[in-house]
């Protein structure tokens, strides 16, 4: 099966080997298809490894692609298709999760993250200027004049 | 009996990693010289057996010895020899043992080459690696052996995988390999000075080597894989944000991240503590990689729980090794002396930004690929997290630290000048806004997303030979006295600026093939012709194609510009007969850094073809560059300080003539 993962080492999973939209799925009206297009690559083909629909040669993707181009030619927005398809399909269809208490971790964590790490590292820099010793003291300065004056 | 041998040859490797892992550590713990000295010759004895072992293994394969499981279902007597070969390490047991011989060979390395190595902190550094080796011989002989026999034998092999049979992936897995095994060594020296209590500018300096080395070969691998995967998949997509893909991205993360801390702790002897847990960090990921791809998990939680042995097994080691390794971190880290002190705005202070964003990104990948995994497990509720999580979340934490990269090497260590900086930096600045109203002007109105890209693109290069610039004194003395400069200029100065300059290259590539790329999707007839931008394809006709493993159809195309023939191009659909498999071989074709990329959908009865076109601008840049960022690692590599042993007082770069 292609579209199992290969058993084989740290690699790429096996996509197959030809994908993505055939010729007579593609609409006439070139606004509607870029919003296909660009919907498509957010939707994951269900039975694929990490693929969008746009990139899959699966049956399914193909069938999901139709179906979002009869749903935007119906005139559904964006978000009417993507909400028709996770009734269909559950929540595993969109490749970008929707913000809700089961991904506020998923969401929150990269921001959080940044925040925390940074506070941390001005935290130490707080902390450790209090410790700093302020300029040199006059033997040091003319130890420093010594050597200057040796290397010249 | 060769296979017997290699099977054999595998448990003594064991047994000597379990004396490598007792006696020198014993010896370090007493003070005993002779015990400590034991380190070497189990470390280099363990790579000669491991790689007897992984010989017998090839052996099996090169004559296709059926009687052996692993060969008759990996292998096929029709298989071309290169492909033989390259599927020893196509399959779980197999690549499991190319990975432990990578273990043993940079234990091996670390004994012949580190001669001027402390005695005591080189036998705690091998006794790590052999622990490391031996859970993974363990695990080998336990639950992963690929000497096991068939008996009857059957007469011809069951994997003539057509996707297998390519060059790319015959040397992507060692490639990769190297890259993240080699992460064990930093990993082992940590351990090593957190039991011996010391660690010091010398220890960055020591350690520094083998991080490049593991660095480089996993920027290459990393780039490898994504190119296999552009030219393989058919559809000019290089980098799908798949877990597998993850797994290898997020210890590259943290290399970069401990590359660029080790500096400040080698000049500084600051962040030790952070250094310390970086490299622990590192090889942690290397080994979370290992039990994502390896125990199936990736594939559903509910196969990994079907059959868990093997997952079960790595994460059992996976546990014991980072769990360890993070309470004795936890126990020492209090005890590691503080290092120099420094203001915000230094080298050091860029340094500890490019941490920041460096681990944070490598976080955000981390939360993102085991999310889904976590969430099913706990909830039983299954979502997605692909590439667009991925490149609204990660891609804003790369922009700060791309804009930040020029400023890092001109900053002072301990307290730098941000405005002096600045003004080195102004060229740059120039030369990426020249590139956005040069944009505006040519292109109109471009996605202003767009022409940031470049214009950070830009900046990262000018930037990079800005510095280079500087420290020469280009165009402030003589020619003659910059080149002498030049030449005086330590080797790693030359090599961040070549490994900067490469990450330049790449953003360019990326931001160039995402915003112009085009694409055409057409039904083709023999004479026909598709235009994409200013060139045009005719569709000449088919050309019947068989290699030794299959049979096919090729599609002549002939390229036309201004009614000049630029090209021909002839993508491919083959059919290998063992298994009966179709596959489709995409042509490419390159134009400056740009490429035309046209591959093959269905054919009809009546001669009618789906063609798709591709059109790529700058694409090639992104594996270039990484091939550049690859060569500053390399040249840092050869830096002088990294051969000599003893940390020396620093070489004044360059003589002042006396007066």
């Amino acid at each position: 099966m292609r579209r199992a993962m290969l058993a084989f080492g740290f690699l790429v999973a096996a996509w197959p080997a030809f994908a993505a939209v055939q010729p007579d799925e593609i609409l006439k009206d070139p606004v509607l298809e870029a919003r296909a297009r660009a919907l498509s690559a957010e939707l994951r083909c269900l039975v694929c490894q990490s693929q969008s629909i746009d990139d899959s040669d699966a049956t399914i993707a193909r069938d999901l692609r139709v179906l979002v181009r009869e749903r935007l030619q119906a005139g559904d927005s964006d978000a009417a298709v993507k909400a028709f398809l996770v009734d269909r399909y559950g929540e595993y269809v969109l490749l970008k999760p929707r913000l809700t208490w089961h991904t506020i971790v998923l969401w929150g964590a990269p921001p959080a993250l940044l925040v925390v790490g940074g506070a941390l590292a001005i935290g130490v820099f707080r902390r450790r200027r209090v410790a700093t010793v302020t300029g040199l003291t006059a033997d040091e300065e003319a130890r420093v004049e010594a050597l200057l004056a040796r290397d010249e | 009996m060769i296979v017997e041998i290699g099977h054999y040859a595998l448990v003594l490797a064991l047994v000597l990693a379990l004396a490598g892992g007792t006696l020198p550590f014993w010896g370090a713990l007493r003070g005993d010289n002779r015990l400590m000295a034991v380190a070497s010759t189990t470390s280099v004895a363990q790579f000669l057996f491991v790689a007897m072992s992984f010989a017998a293994l090839t052996y099996a394969y090169v004559v296709s010895d059926f009687s052996v499981q692993n060969v008759v279902e990996n292998s096929h007597s029709l298989k071309p020899l290169l492909y033989k070969i390259s599927g020893v390490w196509g399959n779980h047991e197999g690549s499991m043992l190319l990975w432990v011989l990578i273990l043993v060979l940079f234990g091996a390395l670390v004994a012949v080459f580190s001669e001027n190595l402390p005695l005591k902190l080189k036998a705690l550094v091998l006794s790590v690696q052999s622990w490391i080796s031996a859970a993974f011989l363990f695990f080998i002989l336990i639950a992963s052996n690929p000497f096991l026999r068939l008996d009857p034998a059957p007469l011809q092999g069951r994997d003539l995988n057509p996707l297998l049979q390519d060059v790319g992936l015959a040397i992507h897995p060692p490639l990769l390999y190297l890259g993240y095994v080699g992460c064990s060594i930093s990993f082992a020296f940590a351990i090593a000075a957190l039991i011996d209590g010391r660690i010091d500018a010398a220890w960055a300096r020591w350690v520094r080597p083998w991080t490049l080395t593991a660095w480089c070969f996993l920027t290459l691998g990393i780039a490898m894989g994504s190119y296999w995967a552009y030219y393989e998949l058919g559809w000019g997509g290089w980098w799908f944000w798949d877990p597998v893909e993850n797994a290898s991205f997020m210890p590259w993360l943290a290399a970069t991240a401990l590359l660029h801390s080790a500096i400040v702790m080698e000049k500084r002897e600051a962040l030790k503590i952070w250094t310390i847990l970086l490299a622990i960090l590192t090889f942690s990921l290397s080994l979370l990689g290992t039990f994502l791809v390896r125990s199936g998990v990736l594939t559903s939680v509910h196969a990994f729980a079907t059959d868990p042995t093997r997952g079960i097994f790595i994460l059992c080691i996976l546990c014991v090794f980072i769990g360890g390794a993070f309470s004795l971190f936890a126990a020492r880290a209090g005890q590691l002396s503080q290092g120099g002190l420094f203001a915000p705005i230094s080298r050091e202070g860029a340094l500890v930004l490019n941490n920041l964003l460096l681990t944070a990104a490598c976080a955000t990948v981390l939360v993102g690929t085991l999310y889904p995994l976590a969430l099913e497990a706990l909830t039983g509720e299954k979502i997605s997290v692909g590439a667009p999580f991925f490149d609204m979340t990660f891609g804003p934490m790369m922009v700060p630290l791309l804009i930040a990269v020029p400023f890092g090497p001109l900053l002072a260590w301990k307290r730098g000048d941000i405005v002096a900086a600045g003004q080195r930096l102004l060229f740059a600045f120039g030369a990426a806004m020249a590139v956005v109203i040069l944009g505006l002007a040519l292109m109109g109105t471009p996605s202003a997303l767009a022409l940031f890209g470049v214009a950070l693109a830009v900046w990262l290069m000018v930037g990079a030979l800005s510095e280079i610039a500087f420290r020469i004194k280009l165009g402030r003395v003589s020619p003659a006295e910059s080149w002498r400069r030049g030449a005086g200029l330590p080797r790693s100065a030359w090599g961040t600026m070549v490994a900067h300059f490469g990450v330049g290259v790449t953003v360019l590539g990326i931001v160039g093939s995402t915003a112009w790329n085009s694409e055409t999707i057409v039904t083709l007839k023999p004479g026909e012709a598709v235009t994409i931008g200013s060139r045009t394809l005719t569709m000449d006709g088919f050309v019947p194609i068989s290699g030794g493993t299959y049979t096919g159809t090729g599609v002549r195309f002939t390229v036309r510009q201004g009614g000049n023939v630029v090209a021909t191009m002839e993508p491919e659909k083959r059919l290998y007969t063992v298994p009966n498999t179709p596959t489709t071989e995409a042509a490419i074709n390159t134009f400056g850094f740009s490429q035309l990329y046209v591959s093959l959908g269905d054919i009809s009865a009546d001669g009618s073809t789906v063609v798709r076109v591709y059109w790529k601008t700058l694409i090639a840049l992104i594996w270039l560059g990484a091939l550049v960022m690859t060569a500053g690692g390399m040249l840092s590599l050869s830096d002088r300080r990294l051969r000599v042993g003893a940390p020396k007082p620093a070489r004044r770069p360059v003589a002042v003539p006396a007066e």
